[in-house]
């Protein structure tokens, strides 16, 4: 009997390095996403890297209906059920500011869409009385500011959601763990300007897994990004509203 | 797809390019990419030289598409993306009693990068070169995707050792060989010189069969160094050592002249005169010096050349001679590998035929630059080959008659891709595309 685990929106950078570290532990993973045909081939690499079974599902945040599915796939697995959330969606500020409709796509993303499914696996969970949710936010959520407060805001959500859940669930030993990523070194990031302390998807992996397995409940990564954000989170609106970071 | 801005070199630093990358994650990315801006495709450029530089150009770094799609474990077939790695590729299935067939010297070389240059290994002479074990490779020309086989003979012997030229390698399937476990049992005894090293190598019956050279070593000592003969045994697994990096570019001096004499002393010296049988993970014997990452930054920021040619077996005392020039020269680093090769080759432009091959790294400098151009002479003059995974400095007249299949290459490369989109700075400098 192995730890099962749903990875939602497991196309994503982060979310292969993670499945892959999984899979050498020899998990079963559900692998839920749009792109099947690259699902399939991640859902084939962890296979050969030591995943007891590893499968494809249908999964889009802006599409509930592909939520019970997944679900009732989940259902029919024994033991400890985990659940991994690694969607989202950044679009530049400037584009969405100049078509406002892009902002539903990004809440739907990057909070709600996720929030909806977890909604739904959280009594699945408190059930079994045991397993860990890994909810990917973002170092954005901490403090709104001009070049991202759509994304920032969508995640700012997701973080507050994240904290209550934790606060449900921790009565029926289930753990949830909020990751907050500064840049990561990903096809999301790839050929933006150079951004600080830009850490790898390896690295941020390492953290994440190492924070679930000691029952963090919140976890930057990189590391610095705790004292960074900080220290942006004290400065006075008055002055900050007046800033450009 | 975005691209990015970027200044890259070869394994080697000596030479470097500027221009803009793509790294897609999924295929069909890649595929798009292919068919509206095609561009030389890279891996973890461990070519020393110029092979995966596009200076001014484009290039697309294929080293996230590195999942392994099916393994049978009837019959060792494996398909996998083009951007996994070698070593990746042994750490899995050598538990399970697999090998990739051949493995070149590092195993941070992708597989792409592989076929491309038709890479051998340490039991050439047994199982000839990488591209002789691979099923089919999937290749982008534009927007068309084509899986080709053995089948497709000259599409397929101008993509093994094609350096890319015939199209962006995507996927591949290979067929793994059977090993006994993942720890190699090493036989390492002493060559006291030339004449004795080239005994050995030839009645060697070993399955991985390599020499490490002492190229500062002159007079009776020339040609002396280590001979190590390997098998792949089960057992239990000594932990591999743990890895370590050259935070910065060394000093100058670092591989001064005493300093390489020393060591290669030392290095000498470490096995008993009478020989010795050690145990080793495989990575330990097959990517040794992987365990140091970024090696080459122990050359400083002029970087390093390797020269690696290989000549036929009666064209032994050139080799001999080229090693005395080397010795007295006194410019070679510790890293001088010599070993016999068989005949196996697999495409139009792979480096490998029956004879001994020599490779010596030199660190940069104008010295080490006139030298390797002596030893490219005297290699045509031998009627050997160098090879383009390694070079960086040859000519075009040079290099063109090394390869008698040249125009067959050509032929197929201006089918497979009549724009150019896919040369590379090595293309351009030896002049490879152009019909004689």
């Amino acid at each position: 009997m192995s730890d099962t685990w749903i990875i939602l929106g497991a196309t994503s950078s982060i979310a292969r390095t993670t499945a892959r570290r999984l899979a050498e532990n020899g998990a079963t993973l559900l692998l839920a996403g749009r792109d099947m045909v690259d699902l399939e081939a991640t859902a084939a690499d962890a296979k050969a890297r030591g995943a007891t079974a590893a499968e494809a599902v249908a999964f889009d945040a802006r599409d509930p209906a592909t939520f019970q599915p997944i679900l009732d796939r989940a259902a029919k697995e024994d033991g400890t059920l985990n659940c991994a959330v690694f969607v989202g969606s950044m679009p530049e500020q400037s584009e969405i500011d100049a078509n406002p409709a892009l902002l539903d796509g990004v809440i739907t993303d990057s909070f709600t869409g996720p929030a909806g499914f977890l909604q739904r696996l959280a009594p699945m969970m408190e059930e079994r009385c045991s397993g860990t949710i890994i909810g990917l936010s973002s170092v954005a959520g901490d403090r709104g500011r001009l070049g991202n407060y759509v994304y920032g805001g969508a995640k700012s959500g997701f973080t507050t959601y994240l904290s209550g859940l934790r606060n449900r669930l921790a009565r029926s030993g289930v753990h949830v763990v909020t990751v907050k990523p500064g840049p990561v070194d990903t096809a999301m990031t790839w050929g933006l300007d150079a951004l600080p302390f830009m850490t790898t998807p390896e690295k941020v992996t390492d953290d994440i897994l190492k924070a679930a397995r000691k029952k963090k409940n919140v976890v930057y990564t990189a590391g610095i990004w705790r004292l960074v954000m900080l220290v942006i989170r004290a400065v006075p609106e008055p002055i900050f509203k007046k800033m450009k970071i | 797809m975005r691209w990015k801005s970027d200044t890259y070199t070869g394994w080697g630093r000596a030479l470097s390019a500027a221009g803009e990358k793509a790294r897609p994650e999924r295929q069909n990315h890649l595929a798009a990419i292919a068919a509206s801006e095609p561009a030389p495709a890279i891996g973890n450029c461990r070519s020393y030289g110029d092979a995966c530089l596009n200076d001014g150009g484009k290039a697309i770094d294929t080293t996230k598409l590195d999942r392994i799609l099916s393994f049978d474990a009837e019959t060792g077939m494996v398909e996998v993306e083009a951007g996994l790695t070698l070593g990746d590729l042994a750490k899995i299935y050598a538990p399970q009693g697999w090998l990739p067939a051949v493995m070149p010297g590092t195993g941070f070389a992708t597989v792409g990068g592989a076929i491309a240059m038709d890479v051998h290994g340490k039991n050439h002479h047994n199982l000839g070169s990488f591209g002789q074990h691979v099923e089919d490779i999937t290749l982008l020309q534009g927007d068309t995707e084509r899986t080709i086989t053995a089948k497709n003979k000259a599409l397929f012997q101008a993509t093994i050792g094609g350096l890319g030229q015939t199209g962006i390698i995507s996927k591949a399937t290979l067929r793994l060989q059977r090993c006994k476990g993942d720890v190699m049992m090493v036989t390492e005894r002493r060559a006291e010189g030339w004449d004795q090293f080239l005994d050995l190598l030839d009645r060697s019956e070993a399955t991985y069969t390599v020499g490490w050279i002492d190229a500062t070593a002159q007079g009776d000592k020339l040609g002396r160094g280590i001979l190590e003969e390997a098998e792949t045994g089960a057992g239990l697994v000594p932990a591999p050592k743990k890895s370590k990096a050259i935070p910065t570019d060394a000093p100058g001096f670092a591989l001064s002249k005493p300093i390489v004499r020393t060591f290669n002393e030392a290095y000498y010296r470490r096995v008993p005169a009478s020989g010795r049988t050690v145990v080793k993970p495989i990575q330990d014997f097959f990517f040794p010096l992987d365990r140091i990452h970024d090696w080459n930054r122990l050359y400083g920021k002029r970087g390093f050349h390797q020269f690696q040619c290989v000549v036929p077996i009666a064209e032994a005392p050139a080799l001999r001679a080229m090693l005395d020039l080397i010795a007295q020269s006194g410019l070679a680093s510790p890293l001088a590998v010599l070993k016999r090769m068989g005949p196996g080759r697999a495409g139009y432009l792979s480096f490998p035929m029956e004879g001994y091959t020599l490779a010596v790294d030199f660190p940069n400098s104008t010295e080490a630059r006139k030298l390797i151009t002596r030893l490219e002479e005297m290699t045509t003059e031998a009627s050997g080959r160098i090879y383009f995974a390694k070079d960086a400095l040859a000519t075009p007249e040079r290099v063109q008659a090394m390869y008698p299949d040249l125009s067959r290459w050509q032929k197929e490369v201006a089918k497979a891709d009549p724009g150019g989109a896919l040369a590379t700075d090595l293309i351009r400098r030896l002049k490879l595309r152009d019909p004689a």
